[in-house]
């Protein structure tokens, strides 16, 4: 990022929305120096700094840049699939202003110096705010846990093991007895390995007809309610990965009225799509966890109209043609997405499931405030992380389009409606 | 002390932890101690009070310290002292510990000193001799001896146990030492502190009468005694603290830690110390530092307990 600080720019004619304090009303909004000056519909113009560039929002939505906080970045050791340079101008493109990535890197973020090492390339080549997770388990081994205090302090905004699940419930109970006594976060992905087996899809009649092997919902049900009760029996500050169905929703449910330090994330795909997206085998919808039903889809929708569920994640994964272009039992899950994520997200709210500021809470603000963030919100003084989104601008997604080094969006060729203008960092503009 | 000497009896056949010793009973203990401490100064350290004993150390734990601090103990006192260790024992050859009690038994000792790595184990041999039996450790349950030591360590320096804060810091889940020092400290009215990542600290360790810090800077506030506890190694690689660096980085002592308690306040730990791990070198060597006195009490204490019990056994 440039170093001097560009001229004040007044966001004019806008719709601001701030799911932080739940306001959404036609208004301006003036950057000075990288953060948020001043904002509302009392701005006039001959109150304005000397200099202020002026941009007509032309009453479109100007709402807090988006924070993905489950975006896998192939740095360092996976290059060729993404870079922080190549991954911060996707988010950008799809006015996410914070990625939360991933230490299921080569190797892993296990150590300080990583965590260091990886701050000091997004600083170097990103264009949006990077944060790295740093794993649960060493080399994500699920059996040692690894330097919370010291990566904490190193950077490290919460403690995962990406796509694995910690099978060992003596190591994932000393994991989060440890976890808080330095308030640190831990986020797991609740799938049981020996309950997925062989499976590759949802379990039921869509998976029997296209012969794949089915994972139950129990894989993710059985760890997520372990989870539940070591949570309670040590205190820590827990956050589920990405929970794919209604029976999930239920143990949520029950551990936020117990007043558990509990929260949950849902990825875009799962509000999006479910198994028969995947069709005549398309690899492209094979994720991890995998795409439910239609009903499970619609409970999660509502869960995070109704605040249940506090987080949308993109789960940005880039795989490419060697991992992709395979029969659908070898290939391997995940799909692009922070590109994405907005404009997919959009479908809700225009679907009428999803109130917006409800949407966009769980994008932007709930994340920040969960990892402790200082974006999210249009209040003054908060950094001038924000998008301008387009609510109803048709078009049509075309993967060549997408700026992520890999290709596999589940969404290539689908109709959207509603697209992101402009992306700002700090008061700059990186998108539009 | 130019004090009459001490007659104090040991009303008990045998010492298998400092739970249920009353107050009187600990200060009895450790005004004993003080005569043997003077003793153990001259040339002359021997006395006969057990000359015709015969004092078994059975120690199924290896020891170093603990072990040579009885054997000398009885040996100052006129006993006859001998070693089992396991490497000899027949516990190798598969008997059991009932087996091995009923056999040693056999052979009329007056003493029995046991350390052994399950909690409860001197207890249940102990009522299966007719002999005193000695804890000198037993699993994560108690080490009586340690916490007497430790105690007529601070009192030499301090005057007084009553109303010092002392810290207890690291390991306290799997420490007999610490478990030892909470009772005896809270039974001579001293207030204490057990200082670690939760990880380390026993469930409902408020219950046990410490105060419970996970920080060392607030845990080491106003406090006049700072116990470091051993480190086990197979336990600082990710199963209860992630690492080495990391343990030291926040629980380990040194200069800038110890600055946080009293500018008087006085450092030990039981030993064997991970010098890099729990305490630095500068510490466990520094002006503050009571560790190597701590080696010269429990020699005392250790006579003074064999003594104390000796006086209330059988003489035909």
């Amino acid at each position: 990022m440039p170093l001097t600080d560009p001229r004040p720019l007044l966001l004019a004619n806008a719709r601001l929305i701030d799911p932080a304090d739940g306001t959404d009303r036609p208004g301006s909004l003036l950057i000075e120096g990288g953060v948020i000056r001043d904002q509302g519909t009392e701005l006039r113009p001959d109150s304005l700094p000397d200099g202020t560039e002026t941009i007509d929002c032309e009453g479109r939505v100007v709402a807090p840049g988006l924070v993905d906080m489950r975006c896998f970045v192939g740095e360092p050791g996976y290059e060729y699939r993404e870079t922080i340079a190549s991954a911060t101008k996707a988010a950008a493109a799809g006015g996410v202003t914070t990625i939360v990535c991933q230490p299921s890197t080569e190797p892993v973020i296990d150590d300080p110096a990583i965590v260091d090492f990886l701050l000091r390339r997004a600083r170097d080549t990103g264009i949006v705010r990077v944060h790295p997770m740093a794993a649960l388990t060493k080399k994500l081994a699920g059996r040692e846990m690894t330097e919370f205090g010291l990566l904490k302090a190193a950077g490290a905004v919460a403690f995962t093991d990406g796509a694995r699940s910690v099978t060992d419930a003596l190591v994932m109970r000393r994991a989060m007895t440890y976890a808080r006594d330095f308030d640190a976060l831990i986020v797991h992905h609740t799938e049981d390995p020996n309950l997925i087996g062989e499976g590759v899809m949802n379990e039921g009649e869509f998976s029997s007809r296209l012969g794949l092997g089915g994972i139950p919902v129990e894989a993710e049900t059985i760890m997520l309610e372990r989870d539940m009760r070591l949570v309670k029996l040590t205190g820590a500050r827990y956050h589920a990965a990405s929970i794919t169905c209604r029976d999930s929703l239920a143990i949520i449910a029950r551990a936020k009225n117990e007043g558990l330090p509990v929260t949950a994330a849902v990825t875009v795909n799962h509000l999006t799509l479910n198994e028969n997206d995947i069709g005549s085998y398309r690899t492209f919808c094979k994720l991890s966890p995998p795409l439910r039903t239609e009903d499970d889809r619609l409970a999660l929708a509502d869960a995070v109209a109704d605040g249940l569920v506090d987080i949308v994640v993109s789960d940005h994964d880039p795989q490419d043609v060697e991992t992709k272009r395979l029969p659908f039992a070898e290939a391997a899950p995940g799909a692009v997405g922070v590109e994405t994520m907005l404009p997919a997200a959009l479908r809700l709210h225009h679907a009428g499931l999803v109130p917006l500021p409800a949407l966009l809470k769980s994008l932007s603000t709930a994340p920040a405030k969960l990892l402790g963030l200082p974006g999210g919100t249009l209040a003054r003084g908060a950094p001038a992380d924000l998008v301008v989104i387009d609510l109803d601008e048709p078009w049509v997604l075309d993967r060549d389009d997408l700026h992520s080094k890999c290709k596999n969006s589940p969404f290539d060729e689908a109709r959207m409606t509603g697209r992101v203008v402009r992306t700002l960092v700090a008061g700059r503009t990186v998108h539009g | 002390m130019t004090s009459a000497p001490s007659s104090f009896v040991l009303n008990r056949r045998h010492l298998l932890g400092i739970e249920g010793l009353s107050p009187q009973e600990i200060t009895g203990l450790l005004d004993l101690a003080e005569e043997f401490v003077t003793l153990n100064r001259q040339v002359e350290k021997k006395r006969t009070t057990l000359r015709g004993r015969t004092q078994i150390n059975l120690f199924f734990e290896a020891s170093t310290r603990t072990q040579s601090s009885f054997e000398l103990a009885g040996k100052r006192l006129g006993a006859d002292v001998m070693n089992m260790s396991v490497a000899q024992s027949s516990i190798k050859k598969g008997e059991t510990l009932i087996d091995t009690a009923l056999t040693l038994n056999a052979m009329h000792p007056d003493i029995l000193i046991m350390r052994h790595a399950a909690s409860g184990a001197v207890e249940l041999l102990s009522k299966k001799v007719d002999c005193s039996v000695v804890n000198a450790g037993d699993g994560t349950h108690e080490h009586p001896t340690q916490a007497l030591l430790d105690a007529l360590t601070i009192r030499r320096n301090k005057g007084r146990l009553e109303r010092l804060t002392v810290a207890i810091c690291g390991d306290i889940l799997h420490s007999r030492v610490a478990r030892s020092n909470i009772i005896l400290l809270n039974a001579m009215q001293a207030r204490v502190r057990a200082i670690g990542p939760s990880t380390l600290l026993p469930a409902a360790a408020e219950r046990l009468g410490v105060e419970v810090y996970r920080d060392m800077q607030e845990g080491l506030k106003d406090v006049d005694i700072v116990m470091m506890l051993r480190l086990q190694r197979e336990r600082m690689n990710g199963s209860f603290v992630p690492s080495v660096q990391e343990y030291f980085h926040f629980y380990g002592l040194d200069e800038a830690k110890l600055r946080y308690a009293k500018p008087d306040a006085l450092v030990m730990h039981p030993g064997p110390m991970n010098r890099g791990v729990e305490i630095s070198t500068s510490v466990a060597d520094g002006a503050q530092s009571l560790i190597r006195e701590q080696v010269e009490m429990g020699v005392a204490v250790r006579m003074a307990v064999l003594e104390a019990l000796a006086r209330n056994l059988p003489n035909a």
